[in-house]
């Protein structure tokens, strides 16, 4: 995944690792114009993938996730590696939001703030690779 | 995450502060809902609140839910930008309570 310009970082599938893993992305989406607003949307929802990985994926076991931050023409692609069990977008179940209850957002999250998921073909058929891609909104109090 | 607690008008006043992610919200769980278990009715201060995710929500969710259950009041007050923009985005900014301080509704007089 070459690119002329890109963030990125690999660290243990672990929930005190999800800090550096925000940090990455705000100071990435920063870099690439986004808005604050916008910037902190896109920071909770690979947050929220993060999680789905430590939480489902590796499932408490131990693995590596990889993210990768990378420029496109209109925004930013976020891709997310990992070695755990292969899933499909099929296994994503948000829940009812009328039915007030803890867990299940973190999907609604995803879904609500990227314009793009997929998985991707995992290199080497091992793992996941997760694709997802966010448009740049018009600047703040812009036109 | 760092914390603070207060009682304030026969209420719990459980300031959050910083980052609630997965690392961080057993913890503002725990908070939570142990003052709900001891029966006194809470208010959680998310006005210093930086950022907080799904689970941290969660955690809030449960704390509704256990009051709800045991007849007890519980409320967010100066919820942040931060935080309430969450709240939004997960439809629940009409579901909590939410006042702009632990005063104001201490001062509605309609408390425990």
């Amino acid at each position: 995944m070459a690119a002329e310009r890109h963030w990125s970082l690999c660290v243990p599938a672990a929930a005190d690792r999800l800090q550096d893993l925000r940090c990455l992305t705000r100071e990435a989406a920063a870099a690439l114009g986004f808005t604050a607003t916008a910037t902190e949307e896109l920071v909770l929802a690979v947050n929220e993938a993060c999680m789905n990985v430590i939480q489902h994926g590796y499932g408490g076991e131990s693995g590596l996730q990889e993210l990768w931050i990378l420029p496109i023409h209109d925004g930013i692609e976020v891709r997310l590696r990992d070695l755990a069990p292969p899933v499909s977008l099929a296994d994503w179940r948000p829940r009812d939001l009328q039915d007030v209850r803890p867990g299940g957002l973190g999907v609604h999250f995803i879904r609500s703030i990227m314009d793009e998921i997929a998985y991707l073909p995992a290199p080497d058929g091992i793992g996941n690779l997760l694709c997802m891609r966010k448009c740049r909104d018009a600047p703040e109090g812009g036109v | 995450m760092s914390h603070t607690f207060a009682a304030m008008g026969g209420y719990a006043v459980v300031g959050l502060r910083g980052e609630i992610d997965l690392h961080s919200s057993p913890e503002a769980r725990r908070l939570i809902l142990e003052c709900l278990q001891d029966g006194r009715p809470t208010l959680v201060d998310l006005s210093a609140v930086a950022y907080i995710d799904s689970s941290g929500v969660a955690s809030l969710v449960e704390g509704f839910q256990l009051a709800r259950a045991r007849g007890l009041d519980f409320g967010l007050v100066g919820v942040s930008d931060a935080a309430l923009n969450v709240l939004r985005l997960a439809r629940l900014d009409k579901v909590f309570p939410i006042y702009e301080s632990a005063q104001e509704r201490i001062g509605q007089g309609d408390g425990p």
